[in-house]
């Protein structure tokens, strides 16, 4: 590293068995301006207590709107490195699959035009490269499309859709999540890179119902695998786990939500029309009980954090449809349905959660053409205040009907 | 002279299948079961073979040296196939399981660690911090790197009750989505922004600044016979949400931003339905470069789950069959007003049944 510089404070981060990003940063401060002057400016935000960044600053490359977070340090003549710092989003490949060779162009490209630092990955999911000058933006977009990568959201625009490792490696994917994640991603170019939303729009795609991408937490629009039909049961397998002596009556049938599992002998039995699919006892029994035949996914809308009017998770909008024969129209459907409602009703910087909490889920359902279901709710409401549509007129034919 | 190469836009993301390694590939969609050999050692089997999958940990905020030593490593064993998690950790995805162990000797040698699978802490998921935030209230990855440094053994080893997901945000826009974790570190801002009524005018729109405030406690002004805004400080509850949309709004106050700590949240939907975490510390001092008494009261709640729950039981599923009576009484966390909501739907986390335990 650079000899002149001096961080007491961030050099108490290199010690400890968790690895260290500050010996990592270090590593990379001989080869150029941006670390050095990244650890300079870190080393006095450690010192004040306080970061040193400008708020954003609108840069891009041409005909993109999203894709570059622009930022700037607030103490440019100190640590001229960081004065431009920009970032990069990158649209990463479905479930974060890579091989050598390809992640090796992009740091190539990365080293030469930046910082070398990045993110693996960020919040939504993009590949994210940290720090580079506004003049470098354009030669980075086109050096990474010769190599077949794109940008990936920000703004009021869709971000960048994720996925689990789904299908690729696991056994209770219900659906092609890395599938879906490409062909969305691949047919809303357009509304990943041009900001036209209300607000930001992210969509997650999980597996099952362990939501490894915590999309029922995280996204706009959570799309979670799910089955209808009974639990699939190999007792040979399960007769298994008995012989094994694991503990299948406090680590298995106790905790079923339902109550819905017995056990006799080396047979286990579910009564399925009560099962939940809560995922419990196929994480305990993988090698024994599997997602059953009839599966597909749920759509959950509306999760987001606290800003502006408190947190949200997802609410269920379409309890059950399936993708036949790698065919996502119905899918594209349904999402231009959302898009459409959301964007004639809802308001400037209003997630869709907190659109469909305003205008009523009874309401947005008709705006975008779904019938209400007890599967959507905890319960039906609990207060008499409901708005009548149709009514009896005085001379007893029946009046207001839509 | 080099031409250059044609202009392309609105490519998306390269196809997938290509980054697959030749096992998964061949199982993908018909996998039948998956093993734990070890922590942080997966196995996957398919009619087509086991794919044997090592997890190791990883900063997130990695430069372009480490990953060249992750994919020497990954040529090397790997057959230079390997992923990312949602949660960060890097996963080779070996043919071979003698490649296992060498591995494992190989990342230890470069400073990181195998683990974080089953009933393990995983990688921290975080946000940006002082590294390159402009509305951060605290740093997110040398707090990820001191609690990490207290709690590595959780990472390494599967002994506790249930998985743990640790999370930090270093403000309430929690691009880290803390919200739904077992244990949530989250940076906030505790004074009103300082209006800079020089700047604003020029810098901000006054209706969006003005529309942006969850509380109405923003409304236009006028100073000096410049149209600017003043703050209802009694109504602000530090959100930041007008600094988003007004850069003259700075929050960030040395003397006073913090740190919070939550507990309880879960995301999947095993056993219990998806929760959100609740506050157990309304505030600690920022106090780098290691956060004592962030890492140490995260470390205590760490320890008083792995004694006292049972197994597979979560964090929350923990404290919602004890009671928050009891969690502040074992905890010994005081319990104040801070503690009681008073924002919109407050009323939903009232007591309302006589379900005590004394």
């Amino acid at each position: 590293m650079a000899d002149d510089l001096k961080t007491p404070l961030l050099d108490e981060l290199e010690k400890g068995p968790w690895p260290s990003f500050i010996t990592d940063i270090k590593s990379m401060a001989g080869k150029n301006d941006y670390c050095k002057d990244l650890l300079g400016q870190l080393e006095k935000s450690y010192e004040d207590k306080r970061g040193y960044w400008k708020h954003g600053g609108l840069v891009g490359v041409m005909g993109y709107g999203g894709g570059v977070i622009g930022r700037y340090s607030a103490l440019p003549d100190e640590f001229p490195g960081v004065s431009h710092f920009h970032t990069v989003r990158v649209n990463q490949p479905s479930g974060w699959f890579y091989t050598t060779d390809a992640l090796r162009e992009i740091m190539d490209i990365w080293e030469e035009h930046g910082s070398g630092l990045t993110n693996m990955h960020g919040s939504t999911g993009d590949m994210v490269l940290l720090g580079t000058r506004t003049e470098e933006l354009e030669p980075i977009f086109r050096a990474l499309t010769a190599k077949g990568w794109d940008l990936g959201g920000s703004g009021s625009d869709l971000r960048t859709p994720s996925c689990c490792v789904g299908p690729a490696r696991c056994e209770m994917a219900c659906y092609d999540t890395l599938a879906m994640t490409y062909d969305l991603t691949k047919s809303y170019q357009d509304e990943l890179h041009r900001p036209m939303f209300n607000y930001k729009y992210k969509i997650k795609m999980s597996g099952c119902p362990n939501d490894c991408t915590a999309a029922i937490a995280r996204s706009d629009m959570g799309i979670i695998g799910i089955w209808r039909d009974d639990i699939k049961v190999d007792q040979a397998a399960f007769a298994e786990y008995v012989d094994s002596g694991m503990d299948i009556q406090g680590a298995v049938v106790d905790l079923c939500p339902t109550g819905c599992i017995t056990v006799e002998g080396k047979e286990i039995n579910i009564d399925d029309s009560d099962c939940v699919k809560c995922m419990h006892c196929l994480n305990r029994l993988p090698k024994a009980l599997s997602p059953g035949d009839d599966k597909g996914f749920a759509v959950c809308l509306g999760a987001k954090a606290p800003i502006v009017e408190g947190a949200l998770f997802g609410s269920v909008i379409i309890p059950f449809m399936k993708i036949e024969d790698g065919d996502f129209e119905p899918m594209h459907d349904l999402i231009e349905r959302i898009w459409e409602f959301w964007d004639e009703h809802g308001t400037s910087r209003e997630r869709i959660g907190e659109f469909i909490e305003r205008i009523s889920l009874a309401t947005f359902l008709e705006g975008i053409g779904e019938d209400p279901s007890p599967k959507m709710v905890k319960a039906p409401r609990d207060n008499p205040y409901i708005f009548y549509e149709e009514y009896y007129e005085e001379e007893g034919a029946s009046a207001s009907e839509e | 002279m080099a031409t250059e190469a044609k202009r392309v836009t609105d490519i998306g993301p390269p196809q997938y299948e290509q980054f697959l390694h030749p096992i998964i590939k061949d199982n993908y969609g018909k996998w039948l079961y998956h093993d734990s050999i070890k922590p942080g050692v997966l196995s996957h089997t398919g009619p087509a073979g086991t794919i044997f999958t090592v997890r190791c940990a990883s900063p997130r905020l990695v430069s372009v040296n480490f990953l060249r030593d992750i994919m020497d490593l990954a040529d090397k064993y790997s057959d230079g196939y390997f992923r990312f998690t949602s949660r960060n950790n890097i996963e080779f995805l070996l043919a071979k399981e003698e490649n296992i162990d060498p591995l494992i000797v190989d990342l230890n040698a470069m400073g990181t660690l195998v683990g974080g699978t089953n009933n393990a802490i995983s990688n921290v998921v975080h946000t940006q911090g002082w590294v390159h935030c402009h509305s951060a209230a605290t740093d997110a990855s040398g707090l990820v790197k001191a609690v990490m440094d207290e709690l590595a053994e959780y990472f390494t080893s599967e002994k506790l009750p249930a998985k743990l997901r640790v999370a930090v945000a270093c403000c309430l826009n929690m691009c880290g989505a803390v919200h739904a974790s077992d244990i949530a570190i989250l940076g906030l801002h505790r004074t009103p922004p300082r209006i800079d009524n020089n700047a604003l005018p020029n810098q901000c729109e006054i209706p969006t600044t003005v529309a942006s405030c969850p509380n109405n406690a923003i409304r236009p002004t006028s100073i000096e016979g410049k149209t600017t805004v003043k703050v209802d400080e009694d109504k602000c509850m530090y959100c930041g949400n007008c600094f988003t949309v007004c850069p003259a709004m700075p929050l960030a106050d040395p003397l006073n931003d913090g740190v919070s700590i939550w507990v309880g949240g879960k995301i999947s939907n095993a056993r219990t339905e998806p929760m959100f975490t609740k506050l157990a510390i309304p505030y600690l001092p920022n106090n780098p470069p290691r956060w004592p008494e962030v890492t140490d009261a995260v470390k205590k709640i760490v320890e008083l789950y792995a004694a006292n729950a049972r197994p597979f039981e979560r964090v929350g599923e923990w404290i919602n069959r004890i009671g928050w009576e009891k969690f502040f009484d074992m905890s010994g966390i005081e319990f104040t007003k801070y503690h009681l909501d008073d924002f919109r739907h407050a009323g939903t986390t009232y007591r309302r049944s006589l379900h005590n335990r004394y």
